[in-house]
């Protein structure tokens, strides 16, 4: 095996690999243990939703994290965490379809037709197909300008999301609120004025030798 | 009043339950087949949790092992710690922590209202006046899930009887302790606390209606409603109104705690009813707890036959 001499920033991607799995792993242990209460398909179905949501955050929250630290390897794990956060929303989708459903395309359609949070849900993982497909280098080669503007699309998948998240829960909306307001701050800080902002706050601080 | 047979009176042998087993070889099952077999060797099964509370003493034993249609009973296990009481946290499992040290005793129920002998009952005076039966119901909650529970309690027309409603009683209001103390979840203001619920009063004297004190042959425990509750087989959960301390015969409909809440997703009748869906969810699956297929929600829980005739002639669509 070659010894650990990953350049830094590879060691960091290998981080980022892990920790997005963690959730997964955490998952699978404690099904395997019989750790999932009484109704155990239901919390597959809502921990996988949950750890969708949960990195869909973490991906949109690299940029930020650059803007205001000027830290440039973050903007590496963007693609990585985006990625997983459409791994767990298929494992998401998956679970809703046989876990929950059992495939059972008639029982599914009585259930589901026209339930205005189930479309949100799916009007959301079709946006995140869209950007995972179209992830890689090639096609953002392939599709220069359009590629930012397709992948804009991204803070509408989380504000459906949030409201996904937030006509699934019964009363207590605190969680969706939550939720709602960090990805509402993330979009925030990706403003131009606020982004100049912050990077003349950066060019002060290099100026003043600190 | 309309004659019911009346589904889970004891039988003379009364058969332990061994359900355990089920909901366990299940969750295996479900977690070799998400690890994939990676994780499979992890599987190590535990013994299962010993009840919790105070009369965890006593084993929890029932006269049959199935309700009516042949449906199995749900877990103690599964019965004590998956609950919605929103008096003791919004996550299923909080009841069973939270309400670990609710006091059940003394209480008193006190009930008046539209009634010529208004009176305040103790529970230890009501389970002799009324000695319990064990009545084997299915509970449909809202939220598409189901169980099969063993109940001990004894029908809401012998107490209504007791303190002879007048001719201007239409219809029965039943509160809940306020005891922000004891209970920590009345302490936010998102519901119009106490939790009040309320039955016509055809469906209060109905034959199915149970006042329930026990469950699995031992004393409730608090999270299922201890020391009194509502029990209404073929309505949504949520009427089933838990820990009892007021009962009043009214003239006009009351507002319950959901209706208030959310008028457009809950109404007043909330009979269960699969074809006439929450705004939100669906109503014509549900998942019984312990079993992984989703089973079809049957008409008034499966007591159509019994209480049908109630609704004759109203539009359920609109009264719901
Ligand atoms: C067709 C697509 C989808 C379907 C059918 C679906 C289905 C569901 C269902 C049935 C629930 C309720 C679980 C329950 O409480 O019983 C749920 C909750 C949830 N879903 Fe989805 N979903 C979809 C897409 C998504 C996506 C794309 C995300 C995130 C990226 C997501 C995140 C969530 C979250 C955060 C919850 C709440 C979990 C909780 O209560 O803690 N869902 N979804």
């Amino acid at each position: 095996m070659r010894r650990l001499s990953l350049p830094k920033f590879a060691r960091y991607q290998l981080l980022v690999h892990l920790a997005a799995l963690i959730p997964l792993a955490w998952l699978i242990f404690d099904a395997a243990r019989g750790n999932l209460g009484a109704n155990p398909i239901q919390a597959v179905e809502q921990r996988t939703g949950k750890y969708a949501l949960i990195l869909m955050a973490a991906s949109l929250a690299c940029t930020p994290l650059n803007t205001v630290t000027g830290w440039r390897s973050v903007l590496r794990w963007r693609r990585p965490l985006g990625l997983y956060a459409f791994v767990y929303a298929a494992l998401h989708f998956l679970t809703f379809l046989g876990l929950d459903y059992g495939f059972d395309v008639g029982l599914i359609w009585l259930d589901v037709a026209g339930k205005r949070f189930i479309l949100v849900g799916a009007a959301a993982l079709a946006i995140l197909v869209a950007l995972a497909f179209t992830s890689t280098g090639a096609a953002m080669k392939r599709m220069g300008r359009r590629w930012k503007q397709l992948h804009r699309w991204v803070y509408a998948a989380g504000g459906l999301v949030i409201i996904h998240y937030a006509w699934a829960v019964k009363a207590d909306i605190r969680g969706p609120l939550a939720w709602g307001a960090l990805i509402a701050a993330l979009l925030a800080l990706r403003l131009p004025p606020v982004r100049r902002w912050f990077a003349r706050q950066r060019v002060r601080r290099r100026l003043q030798g600190r | 009043m309309a004659k019911t047979d009346i589904p889970g009176i004891p039988s003379s042998e009364i058969t332990p339950e061994h359900v355990y087993i089920n909901r366990r070889q299940f969750m295996l099952g479900l977690g070799g087949l998400a690890a994939a077999a990676a994780l499979a060797a992890c599987a190590a099964p535990s013994s299962p949790a010993p009840a919790v509370g105070s009369v965890a003493t006593l084993a929890p034993t029932a006269g049959k092992s199935t309700d009516e249609l042949g449906d199995r009973l749900t877990t103690y296990e599964d019965v004590t710690t998956y609950n919605n009481y929103y008096e003791f946290g919004t996550d299923k499992s909080d009841p069973a922590r939270q309400a670990k040290n609710f006091r059940t005793a003394p209480w008193t129920v006190q009930v008046g209202g539209l009634v010529n002998k208004p009176a305040t009952f103790g529970v230890e005076d009501l389970i002799r006046l009324f000695p319990p039966e064990e009545r084997i119901y299915r509970l449909r909650c809202v939220e598409a899930w189901s169980m099969v529970i063993p109940w001990q309690g004894f029908q809401l027309n012998k107490l209504l009887a007791a303190v002879e409603p007048t001719g201007a009683a239409k219809y029965v209001r039943f509160e809940t302790l306020n005891d922000p103390e004891q209970m920590p979840g009345q302490r936010n203001d998102w519901y119009e606390w106490p939790y009040v619920e309320g039955l016509r009063l055809d469906e209060a004297l109905h034959d199915l209606t149970l006042l329930a004190t026990g469950v699995y042959g031992k004393p409730a425990l608090p999270q299922n409603g201890a020391p009194l509750r509502l029990v209404v087989p073929w309505k949504y959960g949520f009427k089933s109104i838990k820990s009892i301390v007021k009962i009043d015969l009214v003239a006009e409909q009351p507002s319950s705690l959901w209706m208030v809440a959310a008028p457009d997703e809950y109404g007043f009748y909330a009979n269960v009813n699969p074809d006439v869906n929450h705004p939100r969810w669906s109503q014509a699956s549900e998942r019984r707890i312990g079993e992984t297929a989703r089973r079809r929600t049957l008409p008034f829980n499966g007591y159509a036959e019994q209480v049908a005739g109630l609704y004759a002639g109203m539009d359920l669509a609109k009264f719901y």
